[in-house]
């Protein structure tokens, strides 16, 4: 059956049709299937699910000349076009990095989801944080970590952004604001959303303020998780609390084997956004720039303060859940739907079309990549393996373990705190 | 007046200048019967006290924290005194609000994460365990997590099984966490201002049976800048026939057959963990190394507890010197059950820590050879 493909549609007044597309999934007649009536009661909550058009990459002729203008500018738009095409390149170098031995454990490709990493992270300042799953390596690159750090870190070499100690799942950068990288489905939820309460709590309790407003932090997290306990939890306490983070679901439709539509009750994901209070959008995930859009707003409201949002990019990943997947449960005309919609090659007809950039300068901005992506599989190679010392080290933030003293300062660095025994 | 100062306590005043100005003027700094006696709950409460107020970045969250002053009135005034922003009182979701806890301490705070017990951690041990203890190891010491998870610990009076867990040996287990176990008020005090100003994750295992205990404690106890060291154990009791351990309650009870076997004419040295994660083989081991006999007390389940823990560390450490098997004592290996004189039976009680220790003196042979 042909896979879910919502289009968007833009709701100028509450009670607002979804035009155009498949409605995919087989919802129970009493469901979304008469919907109206359902919407119009959401609609005297004052919260409706948005979603967001841009009619602009569906190949729509007429609305494409009514658009007339890009979206974007030219620097934005090579700028987004350079970050999908490291995030593919990388990820396919991973894969050919595993098959030679050189990447082992579990690895979790990305290609097929750039236009959400893209989309969302390179809206966002420094300080602001992401928080990921184990599908994270373009999301540490979108975020600003060096593509030699994350392919050492793969690699198990010192040099690793985490030396080695965390690997794929586990990619984690003080200066970027990127707090990881876990591998149990839902677990970066709760942690984003204390990121998120830390920056609020900055701002209001010590009164540390930005001229941007709050830094926002962004939890990616895919179709699975939105079953699971801690995504509710924190849709209700970010809500209450009003939290700077926007939940951004990569509904790629398949967690491992197991089809959304098999495991969730409902599958609109965003509609759980209203249930609790926030604003449920729906994105088409392989066009950028819709991608953009949305998350401009998101991040938005969340750095004004108006809390958070649930932001649903349907999604597809070209290739099995991680390298170890045969993925033999996928149909291939699902594939080849998604395939034919890659974010990258759209991107590249809409610069063209727009002229914003020629072929040769796009051509050039690929090589780029390519070299910098050899260059990180080179640097990675000659990198030395932690030394056998690195084993214990990291445990604990304080070197022995024995706490801080009155004075400020760690206990084991006084000489005349005794190594001895007890005191009496 | 202690009825007074403790009245005062959520008003503002630090429990230290407080107790200052009610010393008897003559009374310099001595640790004479004229010492003041602090219950536990006072002690822990004092600690959040100071601690919130020295550093804007330390907050409290939990179940009924706030306007209910704490399931069992340990932030009692806290709410009044520093605002709903950093006493959170949270919705039942303790995976999230754990997970919330631990994003924030990522991003420089300083939360102190209330359970209501620590049968509730169990819901959100994967936060404590993969998100907190291992992650200052997976970013290679970029992220750490000044966290501390509180609450109490273990058995309580007929509150059934699933409320009646001690969670030493679990939360002990895992590289990355202290677990802390204090016993008197002043261990309430020192560990928890300790475990508050630390870098690492923190569990701090205390006791609801012991919150309206009342313990002596000094006037350095009292100040507010006092904190104990972690990974420390401390000498209750010294002695020189055999060594018991304990933590937590239990520790009382070690203390009170210590008083029992002295009029037997054994000598018991008692020695009050304090610290479970790291441990302090080095106080263990000499402790052993003079007594020759090793009794270990804990209220958890045997297998795989604590106990075991402490007999392979001396074993490890002092084989040679003992001259017993090392007796472990714990709680029984049954789901705590209700009835009271059942409940009894399930935790360990000074008669058993007495003739554990008489075990230890007397056998010549080891008890396989008796069987």
């Amino acid at each position: 059956m042909a896979a879910a493909s919502f289009t968007a549609a833009k709701f100028l007044a509450p009670v607002a049709a979804r035009s155009g597309g498949d409605r995919a999934p087989p919802l129970p007649a009493i469901g979304a299937a008469s919907a109206r009536p359902r919407r119009g009661a959401q609609q005297t909550r004052l919260r409706t699910a948005l979603a967001v058009s841009s009619d602009v990459l569906a190949g729509n002729k007429a609305a494409q000349a009514a658009a007339g203008e890009p979206v974007v500018t030219r620097e934005e738009a090579l700028e987004v076009y350079e970050d999908m095409v490291l995030g593919r390149v990388f990820e396919d170098m991973c894969a050919q990095m595993y098959y030679r031995g050189k990447m082992f454990g579990f690895v979790h490709l990305y290609n097929g989801q750039e236009a959400v990493s893209t989309g969302f992270i390179k809206l966002l300042n420094q300080a602001d944080c992401v928080v990921s799953t184990y599908r994270d390596h373009v999301h540490a690159l979108s975020k600003g970590v060096p593509a030699r750090s994350v392919m050492a870190e793969l690699f198990g070499k010192a040099t690793g952004c985490c030396r080695g100690q965390g690997g794929s799942m586990h990619m984690f950068s003080a200066p970027h604001n990127l707090l990881g990288g876990f591998a149990f489905i839902g677990e970066g939820i709760p942690v984003a959303t204390g990121a998120a309460f830390a920056a609020k709590y900055r701002h209001e309790v010590l009164k540390q303020s930005s001229p941007d407003g709050l830094d926002v932090t962004l939890a990616f997290f895919g179709d699975g998780t939105c079953n699971n306990g801690q995504f509710f939890e924190c849709l209700n306490m970010a809500q209450l609390w009003k939290l700077p983070i926007v939940f951004v679901v990569e509904n790629n439709l398949w967690a491992i084997g197991m089809s959304h539509l098999r495991a969730t009750s409902d599958p609109e994901i965003y509609k759980k956004g209203p249930a609790f209070g926030m604003p449920g959008v729906h994105v088409d995930g392989m066009d950028v720039l819709k991608v953009r859009e949305v998350a401009k707003e998101a991040i938005e409201r969340a750095r004004r303060g108006e809390g958070p949002t649930l932001v649903e990019c349907e999604t597809y990943r070209f290739r099995g859940h991680s390298l170890a997947d045969p993925d033999e449960l996928r149909k291939p005309d699902e594939k080849s739907h998604y395939a034919a919609r890659d974010p990258i090659t759209a991107l590249k007809k809409y610069i063209i079309e727009y002229n914003l950039a020629t072929e040769s300068e796009l051509k050039s901005i690929e090589k780029k990549i390519d070299d910098i992506v050899e260059e990180a599989v080179e640097f990675a190679d000659a990198s030395p393996h932690p030394p056998r010392s690195q084993l214990l080290e990291n445990v604990f933030a304080d070197p022995k373990g024995f706490g801080i003293g009155p004075d400020g300062k760690y206990r084991c660095e006084d000489p005349k705190f005794t190594q001895g025994t007890a005191q009496v | 007046m202690l009825g007074v100062a403790r009245r005062r306590l959520g008003s503002g005043t630090v429990l230290g200048q407080l107790m200052q100005t009610l010393r008897p003027a003559a009374a310099a700094r001595t640790y004479s019967a004229a010492a003041k006696e602090i219950t536990m709950r006072e002690a822990l409460n004092s600690a959040l006290d100071e601690e919130m107020s020295a550093d804007p970045s330390v907050f409290l969250m939990g179940e009924e924290v706030g306007e209910y002053q704490g399931a069992y009135k340990i932030s009692k005034g806290l709410l009044d005194k520093y605002g709903p922003d950093r006493v959170l009182d949270t919705p039942i979701t303790e995976a999230g609000f754990t997970g919330i806890g631990v994003g924030a301490a990522y991003h420089g705070l300083r939360p102190i994460v209330e359970f209501m017990t620590f049968n509730f951690s169990m819901q959100a041990i994967d936060h404590i365990i993969n998100s907190a203890a291992k992650s200052n190891y997976m970013s290679a010491g970029q992220i750490s997590v000044p966290i501390v998870f509180r609450g109490p610990n273990g058995a309580a009076a007929g509150v059934g099984a699933q409320h009646s867990q001690c969670y030493a040996a679990w939360y002990a287990h895992v590289p990355g966490l202290k677990v802390l176990t204090p016993y008197s008020a002043e261990d309430a005090r020192g560990l928890l201002k300790a475990a508050i100003r630390d870098p690492d994750p923190v569990v701090f295992l205390e006791n609801e049976l012991l919150y309206g205990e009342s313990f002596p404690v000094s006037a350095e106890a009292l100040d507010s800048s006092f904190c104990l060291p972690i990974g420390k154990a401390k000498i209750e009791r010294q002695g020189k026939d055999v060594t018991i351990t304990a933590f937590s309650k239990m520790v009382g009870y070690a203390l009170q057959a210590a008083d029992i076997l002295a009029k037997e004419g054994i000598s018991a040295e008692v020695i009050n963990l304090r610290s479970i994660r790291p441990l302090d083989r080095a106080a263990i081991n000499a402790s052993v190394r003079k007594t020759n006999r090793l009794v270990t007390v804990e209220e958890g389940f045997p297998q795989h507890g604590v106990g075991a823990e402490i007999c392979m560390a001396v074993v490890e450490d002092s084989f040679e010197y003992l001259d017993a098997p090392v007796e472990r004592i714990a709680g029984a290996d049954v789901p705590m059950p209700y009835a009271a004189n059942l409940e009894r039976m399930a935790v360990p009680q000074v008669e058993d820590i007495v003739r554990a220790a008489k075990r230890a003196c007397y056998r010549a042979v080891p008890m396989a050879a008796t069987a």
